[in-house]
């Protein structure tokens, strides 16, 4: 680990003037952050502590919608009466990562922020383009069980490990950002961005910017929605592949329909074809197969990650199934519904 | 049944461990937690290349760091011990040990080729950061498949390596088979990763003398080890490890951080810790990785014709490590034709080594798995059918056993499971939309005895002091000689301290191959029964004492008191009888081992734990994912002198064995000869949601001539056959043999 020196903002006007200097990185749970200094992955020079800003309540939006503070915890956000009863899809994908201890540090704007766990990225003895441009992928042509099977590119092969995101990005919330420029918000489609031939930039926060809070919209789903989540074992660990849907049924027919992946690419996966393929029709087996092959459309698998072609397939099927039949996954039971 | 601290514990006793509290509460220290005044840091480099040179190292940035006080790599080590035979230890297999900061020389990914020592954690791992070396690649192989061209047997065999014998013609007995099967198994790497990293706090003494806080199952072993090394007195070095955060194997050899602790130490004449890394802890000891060639025949009633097991294993380049695979497969099971094969295959990682039941977990297991296929494929019941083939003796070895209560196992284990209500076909147990599988499989694993010294001190006031060199990995040791030293001379555990892992107490061999409670608790049971002499002798110095003439046999030692058997009126208190003996205190000291006889009883019969592993899965078809339900461990494993510190064994056994089955497994890039799933976050251990029920049986094996108590340990043989009482009943459930282990989602969904 680097030396730095440690600084806490007093607010996030502050903490954006700071931010935007190089080699600063903002500190929030530190759950991931610093196992990365650990690493010698990430070597700022400076932290600045966002932890404790104001930023860390949740409240309610005047047209019926709910604002998470980013400096919320998982956990509180996961227990919070308003988002288990209105948005309990946001909260079964959050108590599916991590463990207690995680998601009681670990806040929703370091959610966000986390970076990918490709194993070579972790490991500074190898090449890797997110971690040092230019310097190749290891993961391509190597160990890629945990990589991306969607939207790779030849730079970059990870994926963004989150699964609070799935379900953000089903629930089509919106980012709230604040830089040294103002404020901006941002969709959530367009917050994390895809490798390219730029893989070290994970999202479109600019420098300096920090999230605020996340808004999610009045519209959601309470009924007809599940986070299901696959993994080498039943509890803590990261989705081989993860699913998240949201249905709005009316009269035996799929009105809506959001659908969003993890763990098969650099962001959370979606495919509005796919949801446009559904909405307006009678739930089928032949139906959630045609949605299933629209969401892995152009899927590639890299080697030992070749299954997660097929797994995802199953899966976003299963999950319809849930969704339509209103038994979503439980976090607890670990049989799967 | 409950025991109270202040009164005798019973061997059989469900004692709770004398240890928890210190554990529960922190004060219970560990290798890297003794505090040492004036301590430095030292932050271990490590290679990134898997073989070839190192030909330039780059300190001068990690140099110019305030705080750093040296960097020690091959350059400027001090000179040390030459010859391989100092590097040598106990359990070294035969070969050039590895000596860490030798020369230039890279044998494998992550060697340590640096030692950044400095005045604190975070200025050491800094400075560690800054250094970059450049090295001289050379061709490496880490694929075990294309170490297969090189596999061997070498001459020289590792000490406890014990070969196996064939018997009769396997050709014929196969060809007068009417079912056959022939399948070959896989099982990788597996990293023991126990909870604590592997860590020493070097304390520097003077220039003669060191004290070592180290994480090892064997003070005694670590201390001639460094003291050949440094060319230093053995009186001098004096190796502590009071408490071991688990290891499973990992501590029988001296890892290379207690050398580099040893080495900063010495050069620098400062006292230095050195801890690993997570990362790090791959890069050291693991279980061999695996190829099983099982070939099996019965006749047409389901009686074994055939046994052919052959199996080679990895080692590193430098050390030929082997273990005893295929013996389990020609010992268990009557078959008038049996061979097998053993190679070992040369890579370029750091030595394998004991891991929990060494050999056995890895050759028993998967030799279950071919078991079961030869049921199915006889069709028979899996348990009918290895009752069928139930040897009374080791029929590789053709002699009787001292006891095998596995008959009553496999009853037992069955009753409690359920099995009688299983069906036969596989795909035809459901649980709504999930396939339910049950499976068993048999274990085996040996039942050992080691020379063991202890010491005993008796104080006026009552209070017992109990020392041997012993180590608790957090197996429950300090409590059970607590328990038996307790019952022996009636003294409540609240008044007995036990000395153990030091290696400046009588002398004790490591802490493996499960033998501690039979050899240590021999030990501390000889021990005290020759204080309780020594006391009855006292006892008979007291004036009219009503214990005149008694013989040892005649009493009992019951809290606090000598009291004759035939009148308990009659009796003497032992403050009564030290004071009548003007002795202020008792002492003895005693020595178990197996001796001449016992050495000839080992040769004529055979010593062995057993057991009948029983395990339900259910698996969702659809999505590749399986889920152990129930497990039902039931063993043979003699006298059972804590049965919850006992269980505990068992479950952790079962635990690490679902592991086997379902989630260990290294990933190794090939073209840089390194593991990338080097922390715990990716190398997935089984975590509580993957555990259900477990259920631990033991049956009655009464055994005297096992070992001196009775005892035959229980440390390992709950691992052994569980992974393949996991993968049978995956088979039972989905129709599918997986012969590849660990078996995960992607191989299910296929
Ligand atoms: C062993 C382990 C298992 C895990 N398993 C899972 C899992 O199964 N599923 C899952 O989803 N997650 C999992 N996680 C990841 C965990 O969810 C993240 O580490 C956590 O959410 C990060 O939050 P934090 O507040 O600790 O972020 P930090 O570590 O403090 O920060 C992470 C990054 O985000 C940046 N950042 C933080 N807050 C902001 C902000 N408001 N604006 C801009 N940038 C910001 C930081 O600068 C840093 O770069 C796991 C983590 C571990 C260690
Ligand atoms: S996949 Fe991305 S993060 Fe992983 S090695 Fe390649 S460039 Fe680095």
């Amino acid at each position: 680990m680097n030396r730095f020196s440690y600084h806490r903002a007093g607010d996030i006007a502050e903490a954006a003037q700071m931010g935007a200097e190089p080699d600063t990185r903002f500190l929030a749970g530190g759950t991931n952050l610093v196992d990365l200094m650990k690493a010698n992955v990430e070597r700022p020079t400076r932290l600045v502590d966002i932890s404790r800003l104001s930023q860390n309540t949740i409240e309610d939006l005047p047209e019926g919608g709910l604002r998470l503070g980013a400096f919320a915890t998982n956990a509180d956000t996961a227990y919070d009466e308003r988002v288990e009863q209105r948005y309990p899809l946001l909260s079964s994908a959050i108590l599916a990562g991590a463990s207690p201890q995680l998601r009681n540090a670990a806040t929703n704007g370091g959610n966000l922020n986390q970076r990918t766990r490709c194993y070579y990225f972790y490991d500074t003895e190898t090449p890797c383009n997110k971690r040092e441009p230019g310097s190749g992928c290891s993961a391509i042509g190597g160990v890629n069980r945990i990589h991306a099977i969607l939207g790779t590119s030849e730079a970059c092969i990870a994926t963004h490990p989150s699964d609070m995101c799935v379900a953000l990005a089903a629930l089509e919330a919106e980012v709230r950002v604040q830089g040294p420029a103002g404020e901006r918000v941002i969709a959530f489609a367009d917050y994390h961005r895809l490798p390219g031939d730029e893989p070290w930039k994970d999202n479109t926060l600019q420098p300096g910017e920090i999230v605020t809070a996340i808004d999610l919209p009045a519209d959601s789903f309470t009924e007809n929605y599940t986070y299901l989540k696959l993994r080498d074992r039943l509890s803590y660990a990261f989705a081989l592949v993860s699913v998240a849907v949201g249905l709005k049924m009316e009269g035996g027919k799929i009105a809506k329909a959001r659908l969003a992946l993890g763990g098969v690419a650099h962001k959370p996966w979606r495919v509005p074809a796919a949801e446009a393929l559904l909405e307006g029709q009678e739930p089928s087996a032949d139906l959630f197969a045609q949605a299933a092959d629209a969401m892995l459309q152009g899927a590639v698998g890299q080697g030992t990650n070749d299954f997660k072609i097929e797994l995802a397939r199953r899966a976003i099927r299963r999950a319809l199934r849930q969704a339509a039949a209103g038994t979503p996954q439980s976090q607890t039971n670990k049989q799967v519904a | 049944m409950t025991t109270h601290a202040n009164a005798p514990a019973r061997i059989g006793e469900p004692l709770s461990r004398v240890d928890g509290r210190l554990k529960v509460t922190g004060h219970a220290r560990y290798a890297a937690e003794h505090p040492v005044a004036d301590l430095l840091y030292g932050w271990v480099v490590s290679s990134g290349i898997a073989r070839g040179r190192i030909t330039a190292i780059h300190e001068d940035a990690a140099r110019a760091v305030a705080g750093v006080v040296e960097i020690i790599t091959h350059k400027n080590r001090p000179d040390l011990a030459g010859s391989d035979s100092a590097y040598q230890e106990q359990v070294s297999p035969p070969g050039k040990p590895f000596r860490a900061l030798y020369d230039d020389e890279v044998q494998f990914s992550l060697q340590p080729i640096a030692l950044v020592v400095a005045q604190d954690l975070e200025t050491a791992r800094y400075a560690a950061s800054l250094i970059k070396v450049e090295y001289e690649a050379a061709e490496h192989n880490t694929d075990f498949r294309a170490a297969q061209a090189e596999r061997f047997m070498p001459s020289k065999k590792r000490n406890n390596y014990l070969g196996f014998k064939n018997r009769g013609d396997v050709d014929a007995g196969m060809a007068q088979a009417t079912h056959r099967i022939a399948e070959t198994y896989h099982m990788g790497v597996h990293v023991h990763n126990p909870m604590e990293m592997h860590a020493t706090t070097a304390v520097w003494e003077n220039k003669d003398s060191l004290t070592l806080y180290d994480k090892t199952q064997g003070s005694q072993n670590t201390q001639t080890y460094i003291s050949n090394i440094f060319g230093l007195k053995s009186d001098n070095v004096r190796v502590l490890n009071p408490f071991v955060g688990g290891a499973f194997g990992s501590g029988l050899r001296p890892q290379y951080q207690v050398f580099l602790a040893a080495l900063a130490a010495t050069m620098l004449e400062r006292s230095v810790r050195v801890v690993l890394t997570r990362p790090q802890m791959f890069s050291h000891v693991h279980r061999p990785e695996a190829l099983q060639a099982v070939s099996l025949g019965t006749d047409a009633s389901g009686q074994l014709t055939a046994i052919r097991n052959e199996a080679t294993t990895s080692t590193s380049r430098f050390e030929n490590y082997m273990e005893n695979v295929v013996n389990w497969g020609l010992m268990a099971y009557a078959c008038p034709n049996a061979a097998g094969d053993y190679t070992i295959s040369p890579m370029d990682t750091y030595t394998p080594g004991d891991m929990r039941a060494p050999g056995a977990a890895t050759g028993m297991t998967l030799f279950e798995i071919a078991m079961d296929e030869m049921a199915y494929e006889a069709g028979l019941d899996p348990l009918e059918f290895r009752l069928r083939n139930y040897s009374e003796k080791d029929a590789m070895n053709d002699t009787p056993f001292t006891s095998k209560a596995l008959r009553e196992a496999y009853a037992e284990g069955a009753a409690s499971f359920g099995w009688d209500k299983r069906s036969m076909e596989p795909r035809s147990m459901r649980d709504n939309h999930e396939l339910v599988g049950w499976g068993m499989a048999t274990g085996m694993w040996d039942a050992m005895f080691q020379k063991t010294a202890a010491r005993a001190k008796l104080s006026a006031n009552g209070n017992l002091v109990i020392e041997t060199a012993s180590s608790d990995i957090g197996t429950g040791t300090y409590t059970i000689l607590a328990q038996i030293a307790s019952d022996t001379l009636g003294i409540p555990v609240d008044q007995i301290s036990v000395k153990i892992g030091d290696s400046s107490l009588p002398m004790s061999p490591i802490e493996g191959g499960s033998w501690t409670a039979a050899s240590a608790g021999a030990a501390i049971e000889a021990t005290c029964q020759s204080l309780g002499k020594k006391l009855l002798d006292a006892a008979e110095k007291v004036r009219n004492s009503p214990l005149e003439g008694a013989k040892f046999d005649d009493v009992v030692f019951d809290n606090g008191r000598i009291v004759s058997k035939a009148d308990p009126s009659k009796n003497v208190s032992y403050g009564e009888a030290m004071a009548a003996a003007e002795q202020g205190s008792l002492e003895a000291e005693e020595t178990v081992s197996a001796g001449i006889s016992g050495m000839i009883s080992q040769m004529r019969k055979s010593r062995n734990t057993h057991s009948a592993v029983f395990a339900e899965v259910k698996v969702d078809e659809e999505l590749g994912v399986a889920r152990v339900t129930r497990v039902v461990c039931s063993v043979a494993a003699g006298r059972i002198i804590n049965p919850k510190t006992a269980r505990s064994q068992i479950l952790g056994g079962v635990v690490m064995g679902i592991g086997m089955g379902l989630h260990e497994e290294t990933f190794v890039d090939h073209r840089i000869g390194r593991i990338m799933n080097h922390d715990l976050a990716e190398y997935h251990v089984p975590a509580n949601a993957d555990i259900h029920d477990i259920e631990v049986i033991f049956v009655d094996e009464p055994d005297p001539e096992v070992t001196p108590m009775g005892v035959k340990g229980v440390g390992e043989i709950g691992i052994v056959g569980t992974a393949a009482a996991v993968a049978n009943a995956i088979f039972h459930a989905t129709g599918k043999r997986f012969r590849d282990l660990p078996i995960t989602i992607d191989k299910i969904l296929e």
